[in-house]
């Protein structure tokens, strides 16, 4: 029998029974349809999240004191080992040397009370420098950050975050006015934009001051951490070398840091995004075997109600293989068409999600558009092979009979 | 041209077999027109199934066309039956979805033939038994007689020796079983061998060999052998 005859007769067959059939590919639509959702949004949570960080800037180190391996189990980036000796200012300074580095920027991090008349409030002090504007993309709102000088020298000002120049001067200009912190007072010589939380900080309930001011705020001779940026995204293997070997060198030859490079942070969220959408994926999946078996169900009732063509096609002179191929065919027509329909709303769901959330790029991976396919259609082949087989196997004569 | 040589059908019911054919010798010509009666259960329908091989003997050989055909694959009985037997039935056994000309040339798209070729085919014999303009109606949209005379398309579009009819004027008004009778009787003069299992004896005699059969066995073989 020619291909486009057992197409052509396998059409009709299916849609003899409309209703039927608009049930089973529903069915297989949905699951295609899920697939395709379910990936569209891990894939765009995953796009966000990189491309946000990515938009921090890909030449991005960060030294820690201590290196994690001896510091036990813990969260990367926050912990600092029992034996380490402290970062320095002069350590920072050290690896500017580098001529792989581009800047840096010592971070010093406490909490502390600020006042201002009447008003007062806990805030998360930030010891920083000049460079870290340009590190973190920060711009201001009113005013400049913090002045470009030497980092061991300390100066009585302050950069406030939007809440915290909300919350003390409500829409006022807040600039030329004392800030008492603690036992210090620093004047406000500048205001971020609002910008949420960026990285790990909540610039907005941030106050800065210069890193000295803030290490004699905090009775601390060490820094936090050092933000590190490199000359270019190539050479940050090199640079992050360096500065491995000039703080050893400053450390008796210890390498008692780590430096975490934003690519290795960058590619672990990608990764467990990765996974997380391939998990949605695979559950989705599920609903496509459901269908499947939904098909074979139907298929069986379908040659139980056929038999007497069955028996007349034997009849007529066809052989086992043909009726076989003719029942296979109608599965995965049916398979198809359903996932030709799913593809379609998994489409429209998808265009509907980046309409309401214009901010994430959602769109399912090519990889899982090829996997619903692919499944859908084995799906169709697997759970078609048994009820075409026993209609290739009908007896003939009973079938004529209606048995 | 078909030759059946000890030919015995048993079937299993519960635990007892019944001999639906018993031990059965039978010799038929090309071109013979045969009629088998006899009640119910007497075999008649088992002798038919087993001439057009839908269904084997339990013991014994079928010779058709000097071919030992009693031990044939599936496959190989399919091959015979599309080639050399046409079937008519008592109740037509048309496919529903289809119309006329695409019932006739059912045989010929599962033998693979072009579809010009099996067109032009289908319709020849559409034309010669009458249906010239009822072509594209669908069996719901015909009459007993109509429906009656396109399995007759049907049974004949690939030109096979033998026609073997079950009761095929049992559905039918007298009108039309005498116009499918007429039909039947004009392609067997035309060469086609016609074996007829009826119980009306009015059809029954009109054949040139009666066989009588009774409890699996043939129990008369009478009239001319041969035109």
């Amino acid at each position: 029998m020619r291909a486009n005859d057992t197409s052509r007769l396998a059409l009709q067959s299916i849609s003899r029974y409309p209703l039927r059939t608009s049930m089973l590919l529903l069915a297989i639509a949905i699951g295609v349809a899920a697939v395709i959702l379910l990936t569209a949004v891990g894939e765009g949570a995953r796009r966000y999240v990189t491309g946000e960080f990515a938009a921090l800037g890909t030449h991005l180190l960060v030294v820690l004191p201590g290196k994690t391996e001896t510091a036990g189990a813990g969260a990367a980036g926050m912990l600092i080992g029992a034996t380490a000796r402290d970062l320095t200012l002069d350590d920072a300074a050290a690896i500017l040397r580098s001529n792989r580095i581009r800047q840096v920027a010592p971070v010093v991090v406490g909490s502390g009370n600020a006042s201002w008349r009447q008003r007062q409030r806990e805030i998360t002090v930030l010891g920083t420098t000049y460079e870290m504007l340009d590190i973190q993309h920060w711009s201001m709102q009113r005013g400049r950050f913090l002045p470009q000088i030497d980092m061991n020298i300390s100066a009585p000002v302050c950069v406030m975050g939007d809440g915290v120049s909300r919350e003390f001067f409500d829409n006022a200009n807040p600039l030329g006015e004392w800030l008492r912190i603690g036992d210090t007072r620093c004047r406000v010589i500048g205001v971020l934009a609002q910008a949420g939380v960026t990285g790990p900080f909540d610039t907005d309930e941030l106050v800065i001051l210069p890193v000295a001011s803030a290490q004699a705020l905090f009775n601390t001779a060490g820094v936090f951490r050092i933000l590190i940026e490199a000359v270019s995204r190539e050479s940050m293997q090199a640079a992050r070398r360096d500065i491995i070997e000039i703080v050893k060198r400053r450390h008796q030859g210890e390498e008692d840091i780590t430096v975490v490079t934003q690519d290795a942070v960058l590619s672990t969220f990608d990764s467990i995004f990765g996974m997380i959408t391939a998990a949605l994926a695979g559950i989705a999946a599920i609903s496509l075997i459901v269908a499947g078996i939904l098909i074979m169900n139907v298929m069986l009732v379908a040659v139980s109600q056929r038999t007497q063509e069955i028996g007349l096609l034997k009849a007529l002179g066809a052989k086992r293989q043909q009726i076989l191929l003719l029942f296979l065919t109608e599965a995965v027509y049916l398979c198809f068409l359903g996932t030709l329909l799913g593809l379609a709303l998994g489409s429209l769901g998808t265009y509907l999600l980046r309409s309401l959330f214009p901010a994430i790029n959602f769109g399912a991976p090519a990889w899982a558009i090829f996997a619903a396919i692919g499944i859908a259609i084995s799906s169709g082949l697997v759970f078609g092979i048994l009820p075409a087989s026993r209609a290739a196997r009908l007896d003939p004569v009973q079938s004529l009979a209606g048995r | 041209m078909m030759r059946l040589d000890q030919v015995s059908r048993d079937f299993e019911v519960g635990d007892q077999i019944v001999h639906a054919l018993d031990r059965i010798d039978l010799e038929i010509q090309a071109g013979e027109y045969i009629s088998v009666m006899g009640p119910s259960g007497s075999g008649k329908s088992t002798l038919l199934n087993l001439l057009g091989l839908l269904d084997r003997p339990t013991s014994g050989r079928y010779w058709l066309n000097n071919e030992d055909v009693s031990h044939f694959s599936d496959n190989e009985l399919a091959d015979q039956r599309q080639r050399n037997i046409g079937f008519i039935f008592q109740s037509f056994h048309l496919i529903p979805r289809l119309n006329a000309l695409e019932n006739v040339e059912l045989p010929l798209v599962l033998a693979g033939v072009a579809i010009k070729e099996r067109r032009d085919r289908a319709r020849a014999v559409l034309d010669s038994v009458g249906l010239s303009t009822r072509m594209n109606h669908r069996p719901d949209q015909l009459s007993g007689g109509e429906r009656q005379r396109v399995a007759i398309g049907r049974a004949i579009v690939m030109r096979p020796g033998v026609l073997l009819a079950d009761e095929p004027t049992g559905n039918l008004d007298s009108k039309s079983g005498a116009e499918v009778v007429e039909i039947i009787e004009q392609l067997n003069r035309n060469g086609i061998s016609l074996l007829v299992v009826t119980h009306d004896p009015e059809i029954g005699g009109r054949a040139q060999r009666h066989l009588v059969m009774h409890d699996g066995k043939i129990v008369g073989d009478m009239g001319t052998r041969s035109k």
